[in-house]
Parts: C-alpha cells; sequence; structure tokens
C-alpha cells in the first residue's frame, strides 16, 4: 500500500506514546501533506535536539548545556532538593513556579519484579548531593514504587542531619505527578510534610 | 432498608439494560436483544449460550467479569485470533439512558471503555452500573478453601467502598515486591522495610473496610427476608483482629512489626506468612446455629441469596444505587417455596435482575413481572407467551 520509507515512518511513529498504528498512519500523511510547513522542520528540530540535548551529569535533567540551565541558575535555593521519578516529572514541578530549589532526577523508581535497585537509580550519589542541602523533598508518585523508593530514600538520609519531607495533600493514591493539575501540585508541595 | 415488593419502585427508575449488542464475544458472533426493566429470564439448554450473555454484562462493571476471564478467552474462538470482542449496552436508570462499550480492540491486550460514546477508565463505570452475581461455582463456596471466600468477600467489600480495589492491589503489590526480594536473597533491609511500610499502611487500611462492610453486611444478613435464612458474617483474620481491637493505627503498627519479624519465616516459605490476604469469611446459618459449610446444598445455596440481596440492600442504602442481579441458574437448588419468595423480591428491586436456567416452568410463579427470553445455539428470542401458558 505505502513505500517502504513511508512504512518505516509509520512504524517509527507508532512506538510514540499514546500513538496506535492507526493514528501513526494518521501522522504520517499528516507530514507528508504539509512537507515543507511541518515535516522538514520537524525533522530538523529532531536532529539538532538528538545532537545537543543530553542528560546533566549533576541532576538527571535533559539540557543542551552542561550542567543544565537549573542547576546553573544562581537565583536557585542550593538548600532545597527536590526528588523526582523522571524528567516529566521535573517538568511538572517546574511548570506550577512554585519551586526554586535543585532538583534531582532518580531515572526510575525501585522494583525488585522489574529488576530495579539502589544501585540503578544513584541513590548512592543522591545521598552525597543530599549533605550540601536544608532539605530534601520526595517528590515521586504516590504509587507503592513511588512510596516504597521514598520510603527507602527517606531511611537511607536519616541520621545525616538533612530535614526530608515529602509532598502531602492532594496527590491521590496512584497519582503520577505528570498526569497531576499544576494547582494540585503546588498545594501538595506547601502542604509538604516532613518524613 | 426492608425490601418490600409493596413499595416496588415505578418500573421506570429502576437501573434496567434496555439493549445489549454482543460482538465475537464467547459463543455470539453478534446478538442484539432488547429488554424492559422487568427481570429477565433466560432459558435453553445446556451449552445454549446462557452464562455467556450473564458474562456479556458483567463486563458492564470494572474487573474481569463473573468468570474472571482475561481478554482473549472471552472473544470468539472461531474469530480469527486477537480480533476484537464488543459488549455494548444502552443502560436506563434514575439518570437517564446511558450507552456503555467495552471490549478490545485489534492489536491491544487492554480492556478499553467507552461511557455515553467517550473513552474513559474501567473504574468510571462503577458511578453508573454495579452488578453482583451468583454463579454455580460459588455452590461450593462454603466448603472449598479459603481464596474463592477471600474474592468473594472483596468483591462486596469493594460494592461498598470503592477505594478498597486501590488498597488491595497496592498491598498485593508491595507484598509481591517484598516475596521478590527475600527471594533474591533480601540484600537490603531498607528495602525491605519501605516495602513492609507499604502492606502496613495498605493492609490495615484493607482490614478496616472489610470490617466496616461486614458489619453492615451482617446487621443486614441477621435477619432472615422470607424463606430465605438470617445469616451471621465474621472475619478470620489476625490484622481484621488488631484493627477491630485497637483500630487501624495500631493495627498498621502490629503488622509492619510482625512482618519484620516474619522475614526469614517468608523467605523460607517463599510467600507472606502473615497478614490480610490470608484471612477468611467465617459464615453461619443462624437458624441452624451451624457454620455454612455443614448445611445442605439447598440450604448453603440460601444462604447466598440471603447475602447477595442483603449486600443490594446495603448498596442501595449506601449509594441510592441498586446492583444489576445475574442469577446464573439459581433455581437449581432452590425448592418451589423460596423459588417464589425470591421472584418476589427480585420483582422489588431497584435494578433489573437477569436470570438463567433450563427448565421455564421453575420461573411460573415470576407471571407477568418478569420478560422471558429463550436462549438457542447462540440466538436469543424474546418468549412473547408466559411460561406457564405453555404448560398449562
Ligand atoms: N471463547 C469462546 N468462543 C466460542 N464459544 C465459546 C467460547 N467460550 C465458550 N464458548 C461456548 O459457548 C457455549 C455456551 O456456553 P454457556 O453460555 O456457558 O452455556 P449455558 O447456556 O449452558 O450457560 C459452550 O458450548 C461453550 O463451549
Ligand atoms: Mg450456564
Ligand atoms: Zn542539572
Amino acid at each position: 500500500m505505502v513505500g517502504p520509507e513511508l512504512e518505516r515512518l509509520i512504524q517509527v511513529l507508532s512506538r510514540l506514546p499514546g500513538l496506535g498504528p492507526r493514528s501513526a498512519r494518521r501522522a504520517a500523511l499528516h507530514l507528508i501533506e504539509r512537507k515543507d510547513v511541518l515535516m522538514r522542520p520537524l525533522a530538523e528540530a529532531l536532529a539538532s535536539a538528538a545532537d545537543s540535548v543530553r542528560r546533566c551529569p549533576v541532576c538527571g535533567n535533559f539540557d543542551s548545556v552542561e550542567p543544565c540551565a537549573i542547576c546553573s541558575d544562581p537565583r536557585r535555593d542550593d538548600g532545597l532538593l527536590c526528588v523526582v521519578a523522571d524528567v516529566g516529572s521535573l517538568w511538572a514541578m517546574e511548570r506550577t513556579g512554585a519551586y526554586a530549589g535543585r532538583y534531582h532526577v532518580l531515572g526510575g523508581l525501585l522494583s525488585a519484579l522489574d529488576g530495579v535497585g539502589p544501585e540503578d537509580l544513584g541513590i548512592a550519589r543522591l545521598v552525597t548531593r543530599a549533605a550540601a542541602a536544608r532539605e530534601v523533598i520526595l517528590a515521586t508518585p504516590a504509587t507503592v514504587e513511588g512510596q516504597t523508593t521514598a520510603h527507602y530514600i527517606a531511611d537511607r538520609l536519616a541520621g545525616t542531619g538533612v530535614a526530608v519531607s515529602g509532598l502531602a495533600h492532594g496527590v491521590p493514591v496512584g497519582g503520577e505527578l505528570d498526569y497531576l493539575d499544576d494547582g494540585t501540585i503546588s498545594a501538595a508541595l506547601r502542604a509538604r510534610r516532613s518524613l | 432498608m426492608t425490601t418490600d415488593p409493596e413499595d416496588a419502585q415505578d418500573a421506570s427508575r429502576r437501573l434496567a439494560v434496555r439493549r445489549l449488542t454482543l460482538t465475537d464475544f464467547r459463543c455470539y458472533p453478534f446478538l442484539r436483544l432488547e429488554a424492559d426493566p422487568r427481570p429477565v429470564v433466560l432459558t435453553g439448554a445446556n451449552g445454549a449460550g446462557k452464562t455467556n450473555l450473564l458474562e456479556a454484562l458483567s463486563f458492564l462493571t470494572p474487573g474481569r467479569g463473573m468468570r474472571r476471564a482475561t481478554l482473549s478467552e472471552v472473544a470468539r474462538r472461531e474469530a480469527q485470533d486477537g480480533a476484537p470482542w464488543a459488549v455494548a449496552a444502552v443502560l436506563d436508570g434514575p439518570g437517564g439512558p446511558v450507552e456503555i462499550g467495552t471490549g478490545r480492540e485489534p492489536g491491544s491486550e487492554r480492556r478499553t471503555v467507552r461511557i455515553g460514546g467517550s473513552p474513559a477508565k474501567a473504574r468510571e463505570l462503577d458511578g453508573i452500573a454495579s452488578a453482583l452475581w451468583l454463579t454455580p461455582a460459588m455452590d461450593r463456596l462454603f466448603t472449598e478453601g479459603a481464596g474463592g471466600r477471600r474474592r468473594f468477600l472483596d468483591r462486596l467489600v469493594f460494592g461498598q467502598d470503592h477505594g478498597h480495589a486501590a488498597a488491595a492491589a497496592a498491598y498485593e503489590h508491595a507484598m509481591r515486591e517484598r516475596t521478590r526480594l527475600l527471594k533474591a536473597g533480601g540484600g537490603d533491609a531498607a528495602w525491605l522495610t519501605a516495602l513492609e511500610d507499604a502492606m502496613a499502611r495498605h493492609g490495615a487500611t484493607m482490614a478496616a473496610a472489610r470490617n466496616a462492610a461486614v458489619a453492615r453486611l451482617d446487621a443486614a444478613c441477621a435477619e432472615a427476608v422470607g424463606p430465605f435464612p438470617a445469616a451471621r458474617l465474621a472475619l478470620a483474620g489476625e490484622v481484621e483482629g488488631w484493627t477491630a481491637e485497637g483500630g487501624a493505627a495500631a493495627a498498621e503498627d502490629r503488622l509492619r512489626a510482625a512482618l519484620f519479624r516474619a522475614r526469614a519465616r517468608d523467605e523460607a516459605a517463599g510467600a507472606a506468612t502473615i497478614g490480610p490476604h490470608r484471612t477468611d469469611l467465617a459464615v453461619r446459618h443462624a437458624g441452624r446455629d451451624l457454620p455454612a459449610g455443614q448445611c445442605s446444598t439447598g440450604e448453603q445455596k440460601a444462604v447466598l441469596v440471603s447475602i447477595v440481596l442483603a449486600q443490594a440492600r446495603v448498596r442501595t442504602a449506601l449509594s441510592g444505587l441498586a446492583p444489576l442481579l445475574l442469577l446464573d441458574e439459581v433455581a437449581a437448588h432452590l425448592d418451589a417455596t423460596r423459588r417464589a419468595a425470591l421472584y418476589d423480591v427480585l420483582s422489588g428491586l431497584n435494578a433489573q435482575s437477569w436470570m438463567t436456567g433450563t427448565d421455564e416452568r421453575t420461573f411460573e410463579s415470576f407471571g407477568e413481572r418478569a420478560q422471558y427470553f429463550r436462549v438457542e445455539s447462540a440466538t436469543v428470542v424474546k418468549n412473547d407467551f408466559l411460561p406457564t401458558d405453555e404448560h398449562r
């Protein structure tokens, strides 16, 4: 029905989150029909992001500068360290504009069933970074894995003298930070409780 | 909270399936059925497709339906591999008609749900329709292992407290993680502690919800309804006992400590040896003062019916929304008096009930209060004559 190039494009598109084969075909068609105003700019944006964006060695965020813009912003509070599961959660926190400290992106959550342990999450590195902070805010999701990871980190930080808090109200059980509205996150941030 | 057939609700306000459409579901390539709000009686030979139809209705609620089947098991065998199936219904109730659709889309392993034509989450179905069912497999509920009773219990609890499903799922998840970690040598004690904390928090929540639900149900079951026996319900489980004794917070601490102490034992057993996943539901036939498991088959069935009717009353009192009742082969072990009494109760309920049987005559005493369908090799035909007409 379609040539091999288009077939390949559809296949790759269908691997994007939220896109199945059917919507991938629709997206491919949409791109082809708008070759100059959409498809080429997209291809260029993809190529340049692939070349320049990398993981920040300090916090785990994605940016084209090293360290990332958040880590190198002098107006941010070094005393506050917010621990999130992934960059999506970092972005969700940033959208609220309610937080002006630093971040630590774990890149996952503890899961024995998926074979993800403390070493995979670089928790030792987090403990080292936390020594320089006043307060560590654990903003992992309210899922079993998120709460287990938060509990584990709180345990590892116990006795280091740094205050540890977690997001409090408004985050429903099973809630992924990324899907919550910004007002809910700000409220949870203000009402954080110590762990 | 009693259901008096005299003040039978205005049939137009009863929660009812008005139209049901099945596509490649079990033995049905396609089926369209229109019904009015009265109780529905489906009769037909063994293997005709009666239970499959009730199962389709059970998919209008969250979960895996009344046979706990996978999405591929319910797909019609003769349809191509991985083919879609669908159950669509128009429900009418106090809030007006709602369209519900559910099924598997091509190539997907997840159940899709649509409410009023828009994609929805399965748990959103709760606000619209709920269902309670009795199947022949449950005839052995009181004599077989605790697992079946625990599932029955948790479905009843969930019907009263929707948060229970999330707590139970979180508890199970943390428990599986802990078991895996123990099997792998349990190296990281802080990780185990974190998982035991999750088990303790969610486990105590589960126990509290179970206690509250069983107390309501026991109160509703304590009085006999017509010839249906009074039943007494109680929970046999440490965590439920601790919760009843000292509250959920104390139970949480005790479970956390007990899990910590049980690490070596659980590692050897390859499973958690303590917790609400081991709780049993103890049911007694009050009139005979016997555990239900020691009563006759017919008495056990009558006790089950008592519990289901009590749950329907509790649910209606809590949410104002009565559940659909799916009663598979319900007449089988009941005598004529009990059948007549059951039909009286069902005629007065605020939600439609669906019943199956092989013999039309067992439904005679329903008369015009019910509607009748004949199921024959995956087709369903409305019987315009009352079953009594045929046998007069
Ligand atoms: N996935 C399936 N595809 C096709 N037929 C099925 C499927 N699952 C069950 N059946 C068949 O449907 C028929 C009717 O089953 P059932 O509804 O349980 O009958 P009954 O009327 O006795 O309750 C049985 O013959 C069974 O083998
Ligand atoms: Mg059957
Ligand atoms: Zn950074």
